[in-house]
């Protein structure tokens, strides 16, 4: 079945990691108005991957790399970016801008799964996780809807042989597990994986001239229904200063005041 | 959510090889003894070598029979003054050489000093009873920072006293509404930073020895920096100050107007005096708000003419938004490439780079400025290549590409650094003419048996300021005779400026004539006499 890889990078836009996060007055979530976002750098890995499996010129060939992402008016910035990196069209699934978190990764991972079907997809690329919910989970939820073999974590991925055998290395506690498994399946990915590289001029100039469709839920006959509700969100207990001394004397006197000497 | 914050660090640690600081002397105490760590992990030339002491490297400069001898008496003065243990370095009734040495050195290894007592007073008072003291008993003192000069300014010559302002490290107040930062003089620059930003504000200064420098030091030194194109120079940011006189008085001009013409503009002698009339106590600034949508792009250029004209089409298009247009030539670029490991930003090796940064307070207006800006130079052929930092990471990194190659060149040998101002159209001319003189002596090659390694031009290409560094396997008289005064000749043939933002220190002081005319030295000279008639202040330097 396998004549070429057909690949879809789901990615997803969330404040960028150097921002700290703040938690909004209502303690329902975390302000995102007016903060830095940007590609999840997990998605940023799987993006680099595909391309990588494109200029690899491995024994299959890629046809087509699919980036897509899910969210508000803002989310064709992260789709720009991945087809400046290399993807060559992307879908924009729209979803209005709530701040609370948006679809549950369920609603995701079924929305995924329409993709795949109607676009025919063989292979598909996740980050592990994004870094603004910490869910990881949607790869697996897609693997077990679709019933395809799933690697998760993967820090080496290569394509075999034409029949779409793949070699995914993965770390686990005290070495490394090396897996196989044959086409249609889901990889995603981890930090070890690769050096995502910059998006060039050129390339950033030629991404605005590939296609970017828009599309909704609804067109992969998914709701956005939710099962969870969140109840409160709030900050961890803040962590209590250290304190600095003149010199050993006021050492020693603080360590005697702390009862440690 | 904290998690994969954690793991987007490793992230960032893999991607950017190194914290933006951690290889400059970050800690106040012992900058050259983290600089040694430095040298000694990768250049193996110099690693054991002792530095030179600036008496020996510099003959002519004899210590002023005039001065007094320090003796025990007045170290038990000073002890008994400031109090507290760790505010005295005592090397006098003591052995305290390795105490002493990260205040007697800078951290370039390059100038070396021998005091033997180093003061570190912790309020304006104590630094005026210091001063009153050493005055009367005409104890020559070297006001010292965070010690990241580059012309040997901030180390003593013989025996002066270093007073070092570490201790002084208190912010005293900030308005948020006019924006105006009062601070000690020991406050260290990227902390001044840190917490402005926590007020969404920016200190209107910005360098590489962030982590290091202090912003007394930098307001002494007129220190310029990466953003100067945007905000201006410390003599307009700088409101007030509060300076300290050798006879001790306490000059209170520590003003918060941003407006006040009554007399003359005292503070302005303390800007850029490299601590020779006074000691700068506490430093008033306004600082701008901090911006929202910070961008950068990097670019690769085939010369130097486009990489005028890319300054100009920075200039007409992005105008108000433009905070930083800095230029790097691929020698330099090569170097930070050998020295980090890190991958290069761009595919092909261009002779010029640049990196260009725009801050603004809408990022959609902002990035349509950019583009439209980037579509131009490309399709114009403006730029051969050229990327845009897409994250904070990205950001980060392609800043260390600029921000990186001062510490590069420390860790491949040393570093000849010529600082200075020439009109746009020739400013890159003074690297190539350089190169090809040291070739022609036969001094440039690629193995040991050539002292220069290469010769490089980087810098503040909005600021017409070059950064010509002639990088050494060890320092040579040979080549400085092939570079001095030829290269100051050079300049005054252009009406440049021999120090464009490093200062005068002990490296320049001889040189001060090719950029100021004999009447400007003479009145100079005058107020350094009228201020300090014992020359106590920083003496052998500046003029």
């Amino acid at each position: 079945m396998a004549s070429g890889l057909r690949i879809l990078v789901p990615i997803k836009r969330v404040i960028d990691y150097a921002v700290k996060p703040r938690v909004n007055k209502a303690q329902t979530g975390v302000e995102t108005v007016g903060f830095k976002h940007s590609l999840n750098p997990f998605d940023e890995l799987s993006i680099e991957e595909a391309v990588r499996l494109r200029e690899r010129k491995g024994p299959l060939k890629v046809e087509n790399i699919l980036a897509l992402s899910a969210g508000g008016p803002k989310t064709p910035d992260v789709l720009r970016t991945a087809m400046a990196m290399g993807a060559d069209r992307a879908f924009h699934i729209d979803i209005p801008e709530a701040g609370d978190g948006g679809p549950e990764q369920l609603t995701i991972a079924k929305m995924l799964k329409g993709v795949v079907e109607k676009e025919n997809i063989n292979l598909v690329l996740l980050g592990k996780q994004a870094i603004d919910g910490d869910q990881g989970q949607t790869g697996q939820m897609l693997a077990g809807l679709l019933g395809w073999p799933q690697a998760t974590q993967a820090s080496k991925v290569e394509v075999k042989d034409e029949a779409g055998t793949v070699e995914i290395t993965h770390e686990v506690d005290g070495g490394v597990e090396t897996l196989r498994a044959k086409l249609p399946m889901i990889i995603t990915t981890d930090l070890r994986l690769n050096q995502p590289r910059y998006a060039s001029l050129p390339n950033i100039m030629k991404a605005k001239k590939k296609s970017l469709e828009k599309k909704t839920l609804a067109d992969f006959g998914v709701e956005d229904t939710r099962r969870l509700k969140t109840i409160k969100v709030t900050e961890p207990p803040a962590r209590q200063g250290g304190g600095k001394v003149e010199d050993v004397d006021g050492l020693v006197s603080k360590l005697k005041e702390l009862g440690a000497l | 959510m904290s998690g994969a914050r954690n793991l987007s660090n490793a992230l960032r640690r893999a991607r950017v090889p190194r914290p933006r600081i951690i290889l400059r002397p970050t800690l106040l105490q012992s900058p050259a003894a983290t600089a040694v760590r430095t040298f000694s992990g990768s250049s193996t030339v110099r690693a054991d070598k002792q530095i030179k002491y600036t008496s020996d490297a510099y003959p002519n400069v004899k210590r002023d029979p005039n001065f007094g001898e320090l003796t025990a008496d007045d170290v038990a003065f000073f002890k008994e003054l400031l109090g507290s243990q760790s505010a005295v370095v005592d090397g006098v009734t003591t052995d305290a050489t390795d105490d002493l040495e990260p205040f007697n050195s800078d951290w370039m290894r390059k100038y070396r000093g021998h005091t033997r007592l180093v003061l570190k007073p912790q309020s304006t008072e104590e630094v005026s009873k210091v001063l009153a003291y050493c005055n009367e008993r005409k104890l020559a003192v070297v006001p010292q920072g965070g010690n990241t000069g580059l012309v040997g300014g901030s180390v003593p010559v013989f025996d002066e006293i270093v007073i070092n302002t570490s201790r002084m490290n208190q912010i005293r107040s900030f308005d948020e509404a006019s924006g105006v930062l009062v601070a000690d003089a020991g406050v260290i620059l990227e902390v001044a930073d840190q917490y402005l930003a926590e007020r969404n504000h920016l200190f209107p200064l910005d360098l590489g020895a962030k982590g290091s420098c202090h912003i007394g030091g930098n307001v002494a030194t007129n220190a310029g920096g990466l953003r100067l194109l945007r905000y201006g120079s410390l003599h307009g940011n700088v409101l007030g100050l509060e300076a300290v006189l050798p006879d001790g008085t306490i000059v209170d001009a520590l003003s918060t107007l941003r407006k006040n013409n009554t007399g003359y503009d005292l503070k302005q002698l303390f800007i850029g005096a490299e601590g020779t009339i006074g000691l700068i106590t506490k430093v008033a600034i306004i600082c701008p708000p901090r911006a929202k949508a910070v961008n950068v792009a990097y670019f690769g250029l085939e010369s130097f003419e486009q990489v005028q004209r890319a300054y100009r089409e920075a200039k007409g298009q992005l105008s108000e938004i433009l905070s930083a247009f800095e230029l790097m030539d691929g020698r330099s670029q090569r170097l930070v490439h050998e020295s980090t490991g890190s991958k290069q930003p761009l595919e092909g090796e261009y002779p010029f780079y640049c990196l260009i940064e725009t801050s603004g307070s809408n990022a959609e207006h902002d990035m349509e400025k950019l583009e439209s800006f980037l579509e131009n130079v490309m399709g114009e052929g403006i730029v051969a290549d050229g990327v845009l930092a897409q994250d904070e990471t990205q950001f980060q990194a392609l800043w260390r590409w600029r921000e990186g190659i001062t510490e590069a060149l420390s860790h491949l040998g040393g570093t000849y650094k010529y600082d200075v101002s020439i009109p746009l159209p020739e400013l890159y001319q003074l690297v190539e003419d350089c190169k090809q003189r040291l070739t022609e002596k036969g001094l440039v090659g690629d193995d040991d048996s050539f002292p220069v390694r290469a010769v490089v031009g980087y810098g503040h290409m909005g600021d017409s300021n070059l950064h010509l560094n002639v990088s050494v396997r060890q320092y040579n008289k040979e080549v400085e005779k092939a570079i001095e005064p030829w290269v100051y000749e050079w300049i005054q043939k252009r009406q440049g400026s021999i120090s464009a933002e490093h200062g005068l220190g002990i490296a320049k002081r001889e040189f001060i004539g090719y950029s100021q005319n004999d009447t400007m030295v003479k009145l100079m000279k005058q107020l350094k006499a009228l201020y300090d008639p014992n020359g106590i202040m920083n003496p052998y330097k500046y003029i």
